[in-house]
């Protein structure tokens, strides 16, 4: 196999330069499928039997939920990579998407208690899917937390590999809490090895504004690491040149 | 790979396997704390404290449900599919309360056996689907 990618993947120059050409064209692409998804979902899709119009906030909900534990996920693995091979570009990672994660559970739970006042009759029930998110939020803001509190950039790098890597265990407590435990929570309705319990003109709009939330998040965060970059190699002569050619 | 590489994979792959069982352990000693509700079968079995504030929940029985004609007094049963509970309570139900949905009940369990609620709470399940679908496959049950 090939390592050369990953091996350049550790190059803060070859980033920077990479993510000047990828970061604009996802966050513009992103907004654009998030922006059809969200306008179909909220405005054409049709309504639930029994939900009617509150159903809709699914096209919000999910989309966003999901992404706030894939964050999550990507974090574990950078922190891991962080505390292996020492690779400059992860700790940069985690520091500029913990930030967008937590905004991504932030919605997801705000998003869920809106739903479900109207659905289930409370805004907040403590139970193991509801806890579990709020844990997930708590554990960026954690991340983020220990990474502006400690002023040795490389101790606080490493404490906040160490964190995300071992936060990873909550993961699989969210996915399947509504299966280990009762729940107030329905299980999921997506599963990547079934066909979807909703029509497709049901879904079809929500995977739209899923994948342009991906994307969306993907651009921003590249934008954030780039900024991370600027800021950690403010000394290297490649950035002193980036920057009297083509500004910040 | 370097030999310091390995060690580290090592080390941290243990670490990791150590707490994932200790909160594993953790979480299957206190499951019951964790679960939202008592089953039916479990108020049964004797599970469920009397007297004291609990949640119990199922699926809400067919044609079990008598409202009183005075008053917001509801009383129904739910079920697992196993054994059935009778819940009373007063008030408003949520939007969702019907036949064949389930519920969540909160309350106190009395020395009949019966919960009285001081709120019930709608679940739903992972099915969505447009009215017309709905009452197509109505229509296609009932023939």
């Amino acid at each position: 196999m090939n390592w050369t990618w990953f091996h350049k993947l550790g190059s803060p120059k070859w980033f920077y330069q990479w993510a000047s050409n990828w970061g604009g064209r996802c966050v513009y692409v992103g907004l654009a499928l998030l922006l059809v998804g969200v306008v179909w979902g909220l405005g054409f899709a049709p309504q639930d039997y029994q939900q009617g119009n509150s159903f809709r906030i699914i096209y919000i909900h999910v989309p966003v939920a999901v992404l706030a534990q894939s964050c999550y996920l990507a974090m574990g693995i950078a922190g891991f990579v962080s505390l292996v091979w020492q690779m400059k570009l992860a700790p940069v990672f985690i520091k500029s998407v913990a930030p967008v994660g937590a905004i991504m559970a932030l919605i997801a739970l705000v998003s869920g208690a809106i739903w479900g006042k109207p659905t289930w009759g409370t805004w907040w029930v403590w139970d193991a899917r509801l806890t579990s998110v709020l844990v997930l939020f708590l554990l960026y803001m954690g991340v983020m937390a220990i990474q502006n509190a400690l002023d040795d950039q490389v101790f606080a790098d490493k404490a906040v590999a160490v964190v995300s890597l071992v936060g990873v265990i909550n993961l699989p407590i969210i996915k399947y809490s509504v299966e280990w435990w009762n729940t107030l929570h329905q299980p999921a309705t997506f599963k990547l090895t079934e066909k979807p319990s909703m029509p497709m003109e049901m879904w079809l709009p929500l995977l739209f504004s899923a994948i342009g939330l991906y994307l969306f998040a993907a651009g921003v965060s590249m934008w954030r690491m780039q900024t991370e970059v600027l800021m950690r190699e403010r000394k290297a002569n490649w950035v002193k040149k980036e920057v009297l050619e083509h500004g910040i | 790979m370097h030999p310091v590489r390995k060690k580290r994979i090592v080390t941290i792959s243990v670490i990791l396997v150590v707490l994932a069982t200790a909160i594993g352990l953790v979480m299957y000693a206190l499951s019951q704390n964790i679960n939202l509700f008592y089953s039916p079968t479990q108020v049964e079995a004797g599970e469920a404290p009397q007297g004291v504030t609990l949640r119990a929940g199922g699926m809400v029985v067919e044609n079990s449900v008598e409202r009183a004609s005075d008053s917001l007094n509801v009383a129904f049963r739910v079920t697992d599919y196993k054994h059935s509970l009778r819940i009373e309570y007063k008030g408003i139900l949520p939007d969702l309360f019907r036949e064949g949905q389930g519920i969540v009940a909160q309350g106190k369990l009395d020395e009949r056996g019966v919960l009285i609620a001081s709120e019930v709470l709608a679940k739903h399940d992972e099915e969505y689907m447009p009215p017309e679908v709905s009452a197509a496959l109505e229509q296609s049950k009932a023939q």
